[in-house]
């Protein structure tokens, strides 16, 4: 399955681009999670992101389906 | 209604919104950019936003507050980008028929866009040094690598 990622701050710095596009066997974005922060070295534990697919917040279970754009989300800190 | 804009945020414009012939009072917060955090002297600092989610979170977090407090208009716009010292980062504007609701509604909204808006800032210190606020810190060490 084909898959966009997009990374922000912290992840974006670490994976060392703004978006991919990705062939995965992850069904889920734990799982998706998991496989990325093993290949770019993520520092943040899994526990402390929420994750977004198709730009609204999603629960780490969803199924995801091919062409679904997945961004994590480290601790924010607007204001 | 909620903005992010990589523009300095002109009050006096935001402020004209908010204007309404109900309305007896105003209350507005500005958050700006402070010389310190957490013991390290901070020279600028960068904001990042995840621009279509934020404006969705923001949007949400005004609605609730005006669902919560019956105020008459209510604005909040977040800067993106580069950032000085004293410059301001954010800003909440809500005008009502009363103050107390105002006021309330303004606390409410500061403290969820805080909380809630996918907005990360970058710090960098005098030191040479930099970092993702809440990220850094609490980054778990080897984590990655246990996972592999």
């Amino acid at each position: 399955m084909r898959l966009k990622i997009q990374y922000y701050a912290l992840l974006r710095e670490q994976a060392g681009r703004s978006e991919e596009w990705l062939e995965t066997p992850a069904a889920t974005p734990a799982g998706l999670y998991d496989e990325l922060a093993a290949r770019h070295g993520f520092t943040l534990a899994r526990e402390q992101l929420k994750v977004a697919v198709n730009s609204e917040f999603s629960d780490w279970a969803r199924a995801l389906e091919a062409g679904d754009s997945v961004v994590f989300i480290p601790p924010v800190a607007g204001g | 209604m909620f903005r992010l804009t990589p523009q300095p945020i002109d009050t006096g414009a935001a402020r004209r919104e908010l204007r309404d012939a109900g309305a007896g009072g105003y209350v507005s917060f500005e958050g700006w950019v402070r010389d310190q955090n957490e013991g390290k002297q901070v020279t600028r600092l960068e904001y990042e936003a995840f621009a279509e989610l934020a404006v969705k979170e923001g949007e949400r977090i005004v609605r609730e507050a005006r669902a919560r407090y019956p105020v008459k208009h209510a604005l909040c716009v977040h800067r993106v980008g580069s950032l000085d010292l004293a410059d301001m980062a954010v800003w909440v504007g809500v005008s009502s028929e009363h103050r107390g609701e105002a006021f309330e509604a303004c606390r409410y909204i500061i403290d969820e866009v805080k909380h809630r808006v996918p907005i990360w800032k970058k710090e960098h210190y005098v030191s040479g040094d930099s970092g993702w606020v809440n990220c850094e810190r609490c980054a778990v060490p080897g984590h990655a690598h246990r996972l592999g």
